[in-house]
């Protein structure tokens, strides 16, 4: 990847879709985007977590993003990814969904910061961003993570 | 010098020490007049001394320094070993253990001067020198030397050598034609790993400087590594006291050099008798062919691993050995799956994968003996702190210990102790009746509480018993209803097993008065937490007059496990074979009824039925679906302690080696899913904790 391009003051998000939405996520999370695989259900855990894998002797939960932002469950695609996300100490987590588009570089100007209202599901969002003429979401990863940790 | 690195070290060595002080101890306690004893107390004692001087910890070096000072007037005979005189040793290792406590915990040793544990040592070494006072007198100039602690005299050990005739002649000879005589001790650093090629060095270094006539210990000893860090010489030689110096400080990882133009000692007397004091130096033995297991008792500190030949791996070194073997087992496993599959018809293929299976295998057993530690390196702390509970808890006690080679992974053993300690004491405490009690009732007036290791297939159980009063069950109940956590009607219809269990929940004590030792309401709670924590479980048994067991049993290891593969409507989970009793087929007219839950009677044995598919929260599958002939059931019979369940599975997938995994840090398991296991295929299936079912 072409580092020197990108400015100090700007980021590069992976950009997702869910039905028409388009989500983004810091990359420096990403550890790896694999296809979807057969998960094993476990169970009495927290609604949201479909199972986990294995990923290379590893066991990695995965927790499907739509059950999470409790939009409406919708059939797996070709087009369907886990997003393998590294959190501190190495711990690892899989999300579900639906297709993961492309790398985009946003800079702050981009960004349009939104008050969070701890409600709803846009108390996961850092802010809007704007790509050409697409708005994507930024998932704050940090406080999604505290969020399941603390349930 | 940076010594943080050796750090680690030290603490081990030391912890090792205290705890080789502290067995003696005791053992000299019992018999005090055993020399080996104290031998090896005075050996532990100069170790630690020494370490602790080259750690730089000046208080605890003077504290070991007191200690050992005591322990060699005993050696030599002025000093008798009493009570209180023990007392004070133990003192003393207490408080070097704060010294070490405090140097784990802050690389420092603290600044706690322990004057009063020192002014007690140093009170029972001049009543010793009380007794002996005209010995000591013969003795006088260097044993006086040796008594002050004062360290560079100390340091300076050619003083204290003896000087046979005809040395002291050669010496005379060459002062009167103009020679130098030099003594001088040579201290190499302790970290030095070999020392006696530096010795050597040394050695040929002032080859060409002069002649040196004597060396302590021998240039033999010193060429074996028959010597601690130091040695002494005695040199002859026509050049200056600097030029000598420079050739031995020359030599890399030399610490220091002490040399002086040595006074020729007068009189033959008075150099051989402080020879006595210092018996610890081996060149007693040249002389005397007397003192020759001295000799051989300092060769041992030397070369330390004779008895117990080991090395320090670091654990993580073994955890990545572990996890490789768990790939390998996992690969294998995928293998033996696709010949399963293609059903391979190459004999020589089979023959290679149950070569591979038999590699494994063994590698894993090894690794595993690698990994295992005996159950003693906990456990051998506790004689002494009973002993302590004695005197405090003012009870007749003893501890017997059996099976203390009882071998646990390395991860087990780490966690054991804190609950082994704390139902130690709470048998002392609570266990045991007080001795006036005791001789009352007509039992013998020493306690005894066992603590009694063995291993069980795929377990080690450890149990903490007392001949004491038992545990009163009404009472227990008593206490419940008082705090509120039982009602009447509860308490009346409450098993005695509930009832005892009622003592492993949090801040729950009977003792009426709360002591230092226990009562607090911490402890058996903790106790079973951790327990099972690790996989095992704790059981009581108890007879009200004669006394309390504790049951502890423990997984040999966490690691990997046999299992039976079982498959649930589908969905396919590991038992751990280790608490399955067997694996039974019945028809569904054999279940009965008893309120209103599923039991089997199996052989005379009612046995509670749990179906998994339940627990698991999984739809069962419809008849067509399952494709399995509903007139049978098969039903998988665990165990836990002395209870049964029946788990109701749909079919039996076969037996397999598995590699426990935990499941990731933020999906939230229930109790009865241990981890996680990945098949051959690259499927991953849960592990049943079948304890939490029964």
């Amino acid at each position: 990847m072409d580092t020197n391009a990108v400015s100090s003051d700007s980021k590069q998000y992976i950009m997702l879709r869910f039905d028409s939405e388009q989500y983004g996520i810091d990359i420096s999370y990403i550890d790896n985007i694999v296809r979807l695989q057969p998960i094993t259900r476990v169970p009495h855990t927290q609604p949201y977590f479909l199972g986990i894998i294995n990923l290379r002797g590893e066991i990695i939960p995965v927790m499907s993003m739509r059950k999470k932002f409790e939009l409406p469950d919708k059939e797996n695609t070709n087009a369907s990814r886990i997003l393998i996300l590294k959190l501190e100490g190495n711990a690892k987590i899989g999300i579900l969904v639906d297709e993961v588009r492309e790398v985009v570089t946003l800079t702050d100007d981009d960004i349009e910061k939104i008050t969070s209202d701890t409600s709803d599901t846009r108390a996961y969002l850092t802010g809007v961003g704007k790509y050409n003429d697409t708005l994507i979401s930024l998932l704050n990863i940090s406080v999604l993570i505290s969020d399941i940790e603390n349930e | 010098m940076d010594l943080s690195q050796y750090l680690e070290i030290f603490i081990d060595e030391t912890k090792e020490h205290i705890q080789t002080l502290n067995d003696q101890v005791l053992i000299l306690e019992a018999e005090p007049d055993n020399i080996d004893t104290v031998n090896e107390i005075f050996r532990a004692a100069h170790s630690l001394k020494g370490m602790a001087g080259t750690m730089g910890f000046k208080r605890m070096q003077r504290l070991t320094h007191d200690m050992e000072n005591v322990f060699s007037e005993i050696r030599n005979g002025k000093l008798n070993v009493n009570a209180d005189m023990i007392d004070i040793v133990f003192k003393c290792l207490d408080a070097i253990e704060g010294y070490l406590a405090n140097i784990i915990e802050t690389s420092d040793e603290g600044t706690e001067d322990n004057e009063e544990v020192i002014a007690l040592l140093n009170a029972a070494l001049e009543q010793g020198n009380g007794d002996t006072a005209k010995e000591a007198e013969s003795a006088k100039p260097e044993a006086e030397k040796e008594n002050k602690s004062d360290a560079p005299s100390d340091r300076r050990k050619y003083l204290s050598i003896p000087i046979a005739d005809f040395e002291k002649n050669a010496m005379t000879e060459a002062k009167a034609g103009g020679l130098h005589v030099y003594a001088t001790t040579v201290y190499i650093q302790e970290t030095c790993l070999l020392k006696a090629a530096r010795a050597f060095l040394v050695f040929k270094g002032l080859e060409n400087k002069g002649e040196i006539i004597k060396s302590v210990p021998s240039a033999q000893d010193i060429e074996d590594e028959k010597f601690e860090f130091d040695f002494s010489m005695f040199i002859i030689s026509d050049k200056p006291l600097e030029d000598i110096k420079k050739a031995i400080e020359n030599v890399s990882e030399i610490e220091e050099v002490l040399i002086e133009e040595y006074n020729i000692p007068e009189q033959v007397e008075e150099t051989s008798k402080p020879k006595e004091a210092e018996a610890d130096k081996p060149e007693a033995k040249d002389n005397k062919p007397a003192k020759a297991d001295d000799k051989k008792a300092h060769a041992k500190t030397g070369n330390k691993p004779v008895v117990n030949r080991s090395v320090r791996v670091d654990i993580e070194k073994l955890d990545d050995l572990m996890n490789l073997v768990s790939e390998l087992i996992i690969a294998k496993n995928g293998l033996v799956s696709v010949t399963g599959a293609v059903a391979a018809q190459e004999q020589t293929f089979n023959e290679q994968i149950e070569y591979l299976e038999r590699i494994t295998t063994n590698l894993h057993e090894s690794v595993m003996k690698v990994r295992m530690v005996p159950i003693e390196s906990v456990v051998n702390r506790f004689p002494r702190m009973i002993r302590d509970l004695s005197k405090k808890l003012n009870k007749e006690m003893e501890l017997i210990m059996t099976g203390e080679d009882t071998e646990l992974d390395r991860t087990v053993i780490d966690e054991i102790g804190d609950p082994l300690m704390h139902m130690l004491r709470n048998a002392a405490d609570h266990g045991l009746e007080s001795t006036i009690d005791r001789l009352k009732l007509g039992k013998p007036q020493v306690g005894t509480i066992r603590l009694d290791a063995y291993q069980d297939g795929n377990n080690v159980t450890i149990e903490v018993s007392d001949d004491g009063a038992g545990v009163d069950v009404e009472k227990i109940k008593r206490k419940a209803i008082e705090k509120g956590t039982l009602t009447e009607e509860q308490a009346e219809y409450m098993s005695e097993k509930e009832a005892i269990d009622l003592l492993f929940q949090p801040a729950f004590s009977t003792a009426e008065k709360i002591s230092d030792v226990s009562g607090r309401g911490v402890g058996l709670d903790v106790v079973k937490n951790k327990i099972e924590g690790l996989g095992g479980d704790v059981e009581v048994v108890t007879k009200l007059g004669e006394g309390t067991t504790f049951i502890v049993r423990l997984p040999l290891t966490l690691a990997i496990i046999q299992a039976l593969m079982v498959d649930v409507s589908g969905e396919k989970y590991a038992l751990p074979l280790n608490s399955i009793v067997t694996v039974e087929e019945i028809l569904p007219e054999d279940i009965k009824y008893v309120h209103t839950k599923e039991v089997i009677n199996l052989r005379g044995t009612v046995i509670p039925l749990v179906r998994l598919n339940e627990v698991l929260d999984i739809e069962p599958l419809s008849e067509e679906e399952d494709g399995l002939d509903d007139d049978t059931i098969i039903v998988v019979i665990v165990k836990k302690g002395d209870r049964q369940a029946g788990l109701v599975i749909d079919k039996l997938l076969g037996q397999q080696e598995i590699v426990i995994k935990p499941l990731g840090k933020f999906i939230r398991v229930p109790k009865m899913i241990s981890g996680a296991t990945i098949l051959g295929n690259g499927e991953v299936a849960l592990i049943i904790d079948s304890n939490t079912l029964v």
